[in-house]
C-alpha cells in the first residue's frame, strides 16, 4: 500500500520532472523488492545528476546497501550505517532490522551504465576521460541527457571532446535524431578515427543521402588513416624482427666482416647463449627471474665468448687463408656441440620464464607494443652500441682494426697478432651469446636454435656489406623490415623466399653488399 | 689415367656381384644379396653421382657449392611427379586423374606444371633441363656479378634453404610436407620386385659410369685446364683474355643435370621424395662426402660418398646419437689433417699444404673479391 504510494507520488514528481524530484522517484523504486523496479530505479538514479547517486550505486553494486521496512535505505560502511540520501551516520539502525537489496544480472549491467555516466562528473578528470570513452562505446541513446549536461558542466577541453565524441555516437543510434545532427555527429566521429569509430558509421553507410554519402566519406577518411597506422605498425614489427637479426648477426659481422673467417658455427654460440640463459635461471629459482635474465647476458658472453677463443686457438687458426675449409671444419664443430648440448638437455625446447618487466604491452595511439619485442630492441641497441665503442675507444679495438687493415705492419709494431685474432673471435662469439639470452624470450629454446638463424644471420651480413657494423644495422632493419611488409600479401613463408631472392639478386647488383669498404681497408 | 680407372672397375664388379648375388643366389642362403642391400648400393650409387657433380664444379672450377642438394632434389622431384602420374587410380582415394594429396587438398584440376608429366620419357628430360635450367639462371648472375668464394657457397646455400621454405607450401602443388610417395611402377614395371630393383641399381652404376666418363672428359680437355687455372686465380685466367665466368658457367649447368639425373635415380630408388632433401644440411653433407674422398679426383668423390655413407648407414644403426659427433669430427678432421682425402694417402706426390701466404690477407681477398 505505502510503496503504491509510494510509486504514485513519484510518478507524479517525475512529471514535475526536477532533478530532486527523479531522484526521490529513484530512491523509492530501488527500495522496491522487484528486480525490474531495482533496475529502473539504478537508471532513474544515474540519470537523476543527485549528487548522493554515486555513492549509492557504487554501495549496491558492492552489496553494501540495505533496506528498512519503510522503505529507507542504509550504506553499510566499516564504522556504521549511513543514510543513503543524505549520506549522515544513522548510529540508530541495527542491522537485524535490514534487508539487504539484492542484485541479478540486468541490475548489474544497469549498475555498470549508471556508474559509467556517474564518473562523467568525477572530480578526477581522468575518471571523466575513462567515463566518456566508455559511453562511446556504449552509444546508448538514453544517455544523451546526461551527457548533455557533462559537456555543459565540462571546463576540461580534451575531456570535452572525448565527451562530445560519446555524445555523437549516442546519438547516432538513437532513431528520432535530426538529419543536421546527425550530419554533425558523424563528422565528430570521423574526426576521431580508429577502428571503434568506424564500427559505430558502419550500420549507418547504407542511409539515404545526405546522411549515407556523409557515413561514407567519414568512412574512407578513418581507412586511410587506418591504413597509415597498419603501415607504422608493420615498421614497428619490422624493426622489431631486424633487432633479433641484428643481434643474430652483431657477432657474425666481427668473425665474418671483419676477420673474414666463415663461422657456421656462429648459431650454435647463440643457441650456447640461450641455454646459459635457462640454465641461470634453473640455479637461481623461479623466484628471480628478473635478476636472471640480466645475469645471463655476462655469463653468456663469457661461456661463448671463451669458447670461441678456444675454438680459434684450437681449430681456426690453422685455417686461415682456406675460408672454404673453415666454413667446413666450423660446420662440423656446429653438429657436434648442438649433439653434446642434445645430450645434456635432452632434444625438447627448454623453457625460459620472461621476468615480470619483459611481459605485457602497452598502447600508443593506434599502436599495440609488446614489452619484451621493445625490450630486446632497446637490448640490440645497447649491444651496438657496446661493440662500436669497444672497437672504436679501447685499446684492444684499436688492435684490431689494425690488424684487419694490415696485418704484417699490425705485427711489426708489436701486436701480438695471434692473440688479437683469437680475442677478436672471442668477442664476435660472445655477442652472439648475449644474443642467444634475448633470442630465449622469443624462440624456442632448443638444440636447433641456431641453425634458424645461421642463414638469415649471413644474408644480413651479405646484404649490408662485409667489414661495416652500420652496414649490419641498415642490412638487418632492412630485411626485417621488408619481410614485415611482404607478410601480409605474401604469407610469411613466401615473403622470407622473396626476400632471399631479393638478396640474391641484390649481390649481383653490388657484390659488396650495401655499404662496402672503401679505401685502403677494402684492397688488404 | 689409368689409376684413375681402378676405383670404377672396382664399383662395377661389386655392383655385378650384387645382381647376381640377388638374382641368381637364391633366398636364404648365406650368400644371397636382399632387396634391402640393392636398394641401398642403389642409393648409395645416386649419392655418388651427386658427389661427383659436385666434385667437377668445386675440385676443379673452385665453386664451393653449398645448394648442389637442390639441383638433385628438383631432378628427384621430376621423377616423383612422372612416377605420381603412373599411380594412376590405384591411390588411397582412387582418382585416376588427380595425385592423392591434391584430391585431399580438395583440389579439382591438375595444374598446368603437371602436365607431360604422364610420360616416362619427359619426366626423365624435365630431371635433366630444370636444374639445369635453375642452375644457368643462378650461374649467369652469379658469375657475371663475379660473385665468387665464400659469398657465392652462402648464395647456394640460401637457394636450396629457399625452395626447401617452398617446396613445405601446400599450394605448390608439389605435395608440401609429406612430398610424395607410396610409388607403384615405373614402365610398368612394379618398383617392389626384386628384379625392378637390381635393374635400377645396375642402371645407376651405368649412368655413374657415363658421368665419371663425361667428367673425366670434361677435366682432361681444355675447358677443364681453363677451369683448373680459373680456381688458382681467376684474375690472372681473366688477364689472359679468358671469360671465367663463361667457362664456371657451362661446368655449373654440367654439374647441376648431372645431380638432377642423381636425384631422379634416387627417388626411383627409395620411393619417397620430400622438401627435406632441400635441407642446407644435406648439401653440406655432401661437400665433407667429396672432402673425404679427396676434392679435385672425381674418383675421390665416388670412393668418400660410398664410404661416408656407409659409415653413416653403420652409425644410425648401431649408434645413432653418436653419428653426429662423428659427421662433425669427419668434417674437423678431414680439413685439419687430410686436406687431400683418402685419395691423397695413396698417391706419391709431395704433400702441399696449400697457400703459404700471409693468413687473414689472404682470407680477405677472397671474401672481399
Amino acid at each position: 500500500m505505502i510503496l503504491k504510494w509510494a510509486l504514485l507520488l513519484g510518478l507524479v514528481l517525475a512529471l514535475a520532472s526536477t532533478p530532486q524530484a527523479r531522484a526521490q522517484d529513484a530512491y523509492a523504486l530501488l527500495a522496491s523488492p522487484s528486480f525490474d523496479s531495482i533496475r529502473q530505479g539504478v537508471q532513474e538514479l544515474g540519470r537523476s545528476g543527485d549528487s548522493r547517486a554515486l555513492p549509492v550505486i557504487s554501495a549496491l553494486q558492492a552489496g553494501e546497501l540495505f533496506v528498512r521496512a519503510d522503505h529507507a535505505l542504509f550504506i553499510r560502511t566499516a564504522s556504521g550505517f549511513t543514510d543513503a540520501q543524505t549520506g549522515k551516520s544513522a548510529p540508530d539502525v541495527s542491522a537485524d532490522k535490514l534487508k539487504k537489496v539484492r542484485l541479478n544480472n540486468p541490475v548489474r549491467e544497469a549498475i555498470d551504465q549508471a556508474l559509467g555516466s556517474l564518473r562523467l562528473f568525477a572530480s578526477d578528470p581522468g575518471q571523466r576521460r575513462l567515463a566518456a570513452d566508455a559511453m562511446f562505446h556504449a552509444h546508448d541513446p538514453l544517455a544523451l541527457p546526461t551527457l548533455d549536461r557533462a559537456i555543459a558542466a565540462e571546463k576540461d577541453a580534451v575531456v570535452r571532446r572525448t565527451m562530445t565524441e560519446a555524445r555523437a555516437a549516442a546519438l547516432l543510434s538513437a532513431p528520432d535524431a535530426s538529419t543536421q545532427d546527425k550530419l554533425s555527429a558523424i563528422t565528430i566521429i570521423g574526426a576521431r578515427g580508429g577502428a571503434d569509430s568506424r564500427a559505430i558509421l558502419e550500420p549507418l553507410r547504407d542511409q539515404p543521402p545526405p546522411v549515407g554519402t556523409a557515413v561514407a566519406a567519414a568512412m574512407r577518411s578513418i581507412d586511410q588513416q587506418l591504413q597509415l597506422w597498419g603501415v607504422i605498425q608493420s615498421v614497428y614489427y619490422g624493426i622489431s624482427l631486424g633487432s633479433v637479426l641484428l643481434l643474430a648477426a652483431a657477432g657474425l659481422a666481427i668473425t665474418f666482416g671483419v676477420m673474414g673467417v666463415i663461422n657456421m658455427a656462429h648459431g650454435e654460440m647463440v643457441m650456447l647463449g640461450a641455454y646459459t640463459a635457462f640454465v641461470v635461471q634453473q640455479a637461481l629459482g623461479p623466484v628471480w627471474t628478473g635478476i636472471s635474465i640480466a645475469l645471463a647476458v655476462p655469463t653468456a658472453f663469457v661461456i661463448s665468448g671463451g669458447l670461441g677463443i678456444i675454438i680459434e686457438r684450437t681449430l681456426i687458426r690453422w685455417l686461415y687463408g682456406r675460408p672454404l675449409e673453415t666454413l667446413l671444419a666450423t660446420w662440423g664443430l656446429s653438429l657436434v656441440l648442438q649433439q653434446v648440448v642434445r645430450s645434456i638437455f635432452g632434444p625438447d625446447n627448454r623453457p625460459v620464464e620472461p621476468p615480470g618487466w619483459m611481459s605485457g604491452d602497452f598502447h600508443l595511439a593506434g599502436l599495440t607494443l609488446t614489452l619484451n619485442r621493445l625490450v630486446i630492441i632497446a637490448f640490440a641497441a645497447l649491444v651496438l652500441t657496446g661493440l662500436m665503442a669497444a672497437l672504436r675507444l679501447t685499446p684492444l679495438g684499436l688492435r684490431m682494426r689494425a690488424v684487419t687493415q694490415n696485418r704484417t705492419m699490425a705485427a711489426a709494431m708489436g701486436i701480438a697478432t695471434p692473440w688479437i685474432d683469437a680475442f677478436t673471435f672471442g668477442l664476435g662469439s660472445g655477442v652472439a651469446g648475449m644474443a642467444g639470452v634475448a633470442l630465449s624470450q622469443i624462440d624456442n629454446v632448443s638444440p636447433n636454435l641456431g641453425q634458424a638463424y645461421i642463414i638469415d644471420s649471413f644474408m644480413v651480413v651479405v646484404f649490408g656489406g662485409v667489414g661495416n657494423l652500420w652496414g649490419t644495422v641498415i642490412g638487418a632493419l632492412t630485411l626485417g623490415i621488408v619481410n614485415k611488409f611482404l607478410e601480409p600479401f605474401a604469407g610469411a613463408v613466401l615473403g622470407k623466399i622473396a626476400v632471399l631472392v631479393m638478396v640474391i639478386l641484390f649481390i649481383q647488383r653490388k657484390p659488396r653488399g650495401l655499404m662496402p669498404v672503401r679505401g685502403r681497408a677494402a684492397e688488404a | 689415367m689409368k689409376t684413375a680407372w681402378i676405383m670404377p672397375a672396382i664399383l662395377v664388379g661389386a655392383v655385378a656381384l650384387l645382381a647376381g648375388m640377388n638374382l641368381a643366389v637364391p633366398e636364404g642362403a648365406p650368400l644371397h644379396a636382399s632387396a634391402y642391400l640393392i636398394s641401398l648400393a642403389g642409393k648409395y650409387l645416386c649419392y655418388a653421382i651427386l658427389a661427383l657433380s659436385l666434385d667437377l664444379v668445386w675440385g676443379y672450377a673452385g665453386i664451393l657449392s653449398l645448394g648442389h642438394g637442390a639441383f638433385f632434389a628438383l631432378g628427384g622431384y621430376a621423377m616423383g611427379m612422372h612416377l605420381m602420374r603412373e599411380i594412376g587410380a590405384r591411390g588411397v582415394y582412387g582418382n585416376a586423374r588427380l595425385p592423392d594429396f591434391m584430391v585431399f587438398l580438395g583440389w579439382h584440376d591438375l595444374p598446368w606444371y603437371w602436365s607431360g608429366f604422364d610420360h616416362f620419357a619427359f619426366a626423365a628430360v624435365m630431371a635433366l633441363l630444370v636444374p639445369a635450367l635453375l642452375a644457368f639462371v643462378f650461374g649467369w648472375f652469379a658469375f657475371r656479378a663475379r660473385v665468387s668464394g665464400v659469398y657465392l657457397s652462402i648464395m647456394t646455400q640460401a637457394l636450396t634453404y629457399a625452395l626447401m621454405l617452398a617446396f613445405f607450401r601446400n599450394d605448390m602443388g608439389f605435395g608440401g610436407n609429406n612430398g610424395m610417395t607410396d610409388f607403384k611402377d615405373v614402365l610398368g614395371l612394379p618398383l617392389q620386385a626384386d628384379a625392378t630393383r637390381v635393374l635400377l641399381m645396375v642402371l645407376s652404376a651405368l649412368i655413374l659410369a657415363g658421368a665419371y666418363a663425361l667428367c673425366c672428359g670434361i677435366v682432361s680437355s681444355r675447358l677443364g685446364k681453363v677451369l683448373v687455372a680459373i680456381r688458382e686465380s681467376e684474375a690472372r685466367t681473366r688477364f689472359l683474355a679468358y671469360r671465367p665466368e663463361s667457362y664456371k658457367l657451362v661446368v655449373w649447368v654440367v654439374s647441376a643435370a648431372i645431380a638432377g639425373i642423381g636425384g631422379a635415380l634416387y627417388v626411383a630408388q627409395v620411393g619417397i621424395i620430400n622438401p627435406s632433401e632441400f635441407a642446407p644440411a644435406n648439401s653440406i653433407e655432401t661437400v665433407v662426402w667429396v672432402a673425404v674422398g679427396g676434392r679435385a679426383t672425381l674418383t675421390g668423390a665416388i670412393l668418400g660418398a660410398v664410404l661416408v655413407n656407409l659409415g653413416k648407414t653403420w652409425f644410425t644403426g648401431v649408434l645413432p646419437e653418436a653419428w653426429l659427433y662423428a659427421l662433425g669430427a669427419l668434417f674437423i678432421l678431414t680439413t685439419l689433417f687430410l686436406p687431400r682425402g683418402i685419395i691423397g694417402l695413396f698417391s706419391w706426390r709431395p704433400r702441399s699444404r696449400g697457400p703459404a701466404e700471409p693468413a687473414v690477407t689472404a682470407a680477405a681477398s677472397e671474401v672481399t673479391g
